[in-house]
């Protein structure tokens, strides 16, 4: 991995960008060479999700659901009750709210092997607008008793969390995008579920972020080491369960926290940060987060800017949480 | 089984189990488990290939039954343990705190014979759909997966989804059952939400369609037999079996109003005076 800090923008503009939905239809694929028990279904959006690959290669392990999301949970289901690893694949929106029962009952209840692979998630959707921008999909399915809940932020992360769900026995909802993002992470290491990968070291505050928003967390970092500020980047791919080791390991040195998130501030990840820490270690928080609201349409870069998501965003809740630590007026 | 009893012996028992039970807990559902006993005790008891001694999850081998109106569990429960699944006198703890024989069926606490939970409607056929390709996939051809239905249940939108899904897929191993007698929590199906039709719905989203009387073994014994005919057509069955809410106690037949109430003491006397015990009481 690269030093994100010293590496001058010449190097960061030359990182290949893919989108995390192709890491999906890449890992997707191994997993289906590897492994003759996994199976997928799409909900109409094969060619969204990235899903012909594995279709063209096991036509037979590959059933198209139509547009009938909650029967497609329920069918993921049935199958691993015959040894099957089924992997749903649809927009975040229909993985989550649209089946919440389905899944509640039928999958997370029942204790079912099903991974529920969520593409288009957040702002990053874009100019379709609001109605397909969920924004409340973690909190959904991290509060389901035996739901694991993954956000990959970018090709290769994704293409090895696919490779992780498969071998992890338990419902798993896994989140991830429509925009070409900086690849950031390293194609050979192996993706650990609930083991936070650290970004950055530093020392003054703690950045806990996942999903696209790493990489502007990356920038902010960059704006901040300019003006002294050392930052601790922690990538918490895995909200639930949360690495609450990785989360108390940085804060005890740094003593602040900012968590940054593609999602609504109320259920998400800097809901989990803080739930953590102010039982384990209270300490000042900030949230770069959707503040309660809809989104609208527009690209995803503006999107991120308009909503509070964008570098300068992160960057100055990281300046007023320090503030606030050191005891100044934010 | 040597010297097994009769069908008619196993269904009084099984209505016995059912309002003692129901009573015991001072809740759950009476009628539609008393409309169900001699379809569940036929299925359980005759047609399915099982291996109740030796319980798995997986069922590899074996036929497999999901009960999507999961609100009749009494029913279910019952003969599950006199089909051997657990011991007959787990039915003494149902609904009640540390039990497995929770309201409606789940599998959380591991309770022999269920494979997925039930009680929010409409979703056991498409469950019943994703095991029966999982059977075809692992090359189980010559088994069978049943569920069973409340005709009110077919209200739920998720039940067409999965009527779509199984016939567009060729799922011709799935029978699933209908238990057709008109009656839901509200009143007449007719009169809360009508189904039409039900059998040209059936039809027209390319099921075979069946109908029995559900408390005639012969009937129903005819229906098995020409549902597993139909193999290799490439289509799904679909039963719709009349029945009776409440059969077999006669102030809780044909009436919507047992749906969900447990008998009083005195109510609990009175249908068991009309129902012979016949094995044994939990």
């Amino acid at each position: 991995m690269i030093d994100f800090i010293s590496a001058d923008q010449a190097t960061l503009d030359g990182l290949t960008r893919k989108d995390t939905r192709s890491g999906f239809g890449q890992g997707l694929l191994e997993v289906g060479q590897a492994n003759d028990k996994v199976v997928a279904l799409c909900a109409d959006l094969t060619g969204s999700l990235k899903m012909n690959a594995f279709q063209d290669a096991f036509p037979h392990r590959f059933k198209q659901a139509g547009i009938a999301e909650a029967n497609m949970m329920g069918v993921a289901a049935g199958m691993t009750i015959g040894g099957l690893i089924p992997f749903t694949g649809t927009f975040a929106n229909f993985s989550t709210g649209r089946v919440y029962d389905q899944i509640r009952q039928s999958v997370a209840y029942s204790g079912k092997n099903v991974k529920i692979c969520a593409s288009h998630c957040g702002l990053t959707l874009g100019e379709d607008g609001a109605t397909h921008q969920i924004l409340e999909d973690v909190g959904m399915m991290k509060m389901l008793p035996h739901m694991t809940v993954i956000h990959t932020c970018d090709y290769e992360q994704t293409r090895n969390a696919t490779h992780a769900i498969t071998a992890h026995e338990g419902p798993v909802y896994f989140r991830f995008g429509r925009p070409k993002v900086p690849i950031i992470t390293d194609a050979d290491t192996p993706f650990i579920i609930g083991k936070a990968r650290r970004v950055m070291t530093g020392s003054d505050v703690t950045i806990v972020t996942n999903g696209h928003i790493v990489w502007n967390s990356i920038l902010a970092a960059r704006t901040l080491a300019a003006e002294g500020i050392s930052v601790d980047l922690i990538d918490m791919h895995t909200i639930k369960p949360l690495d609450e080791a990785a989360l108390i390991e940085s804060v005890g040195r740094t003593n602040c926290v900012v968590s940054a998130e593609e999602h609504q501030r109320n259920g998400g990840l800097g809901e989990s940060v803080a739930a953590c820490l102010s039982r384990h270690m209270p300490t000042p928080q900030r949230y770069v987060a959707v503040d309660d609201q809809f989104g609208e349409s527009g690209t995803p870069a503006q999107l991120l800017e308009k909503y509070g998501l964008g570098p300068d965003a992160i960057a100055a809740a990281c300046r007023e949480v320090i503030a606030v630590k050191q005891g100044l007026p934010a | 089984m040597p010297s097994s009893p009769s069908l008619q012996d196993l269904a009084s028992q099984v209505r016995r189990d059912i309002v003692r039970m129901v009573h015991g807990a001072s809740s759950g559902h009476p009628g539609g488990s008393l409309g169900c006993t001699d379809f569940l005790v036929k299925l359980y008891f005759e047609e399915m290939h099982i291996n109740p001694g030796q319980w798995s999850m997986d069922g590899r081998g074996e036929d497999l039954f999901f009960l999507s109106n999961g609100h009749i569990s009494p029913v279910w429960y019952s003969v599950l343990s006199r089909r051997g699944y657990f011991d007959i006198a787990e039915l003494a703890t149902f609904r009640k705190l540390n039990s497995r024989l929770q309201g409606h069926p789940a599998t959380e606490e591991g309770l022999p014979g269920i494979r997925v939970a039930s009680g929010s409607l409409g979703q056991g056929l498409s469950v019943a759909c994703g095991a029966a390709q999982a059977k075809k996939l692992n090359g189980e051809t010559d088994r069978w997966v049943y569920t069973l239905h409340g005709d009110g249940e077919l209200q739920e939108g998720q039940i067409w989804e999965a009527a779509l899904y199984a016939a567009h897929h060729g799922i011709d191993n799935l029978i699933s059952f209908v238990d057709y007698n008109g009656q839901q929590i509200d009143g007449a199906v007719d009169s809360v939400m009508s189904l039409g039709d039900l059998a040209a719905k059936w039809r027209a989203f390319g099921w075979i369609v069946l109908e029995c009387h559900g408390h005639d073994f012969g009937e129903l014994d005819q229906a098995f037999k020409t549902a597993r005919g139909s193999a290799g057509q490439g289509k799904p069955v679909v039963v719709l079996m009349r029945t009776d809410m409440g059969r077999g106690v006669d102030f809780m037949e044909g009436t919507h109003k047992w749906h969900g109430v447990a008998p009083d003491d005195g109510q609990l006397e009175n249908a068991l005076g009309q129902l012979t015990s016949t094995l044994s009481d939990y």
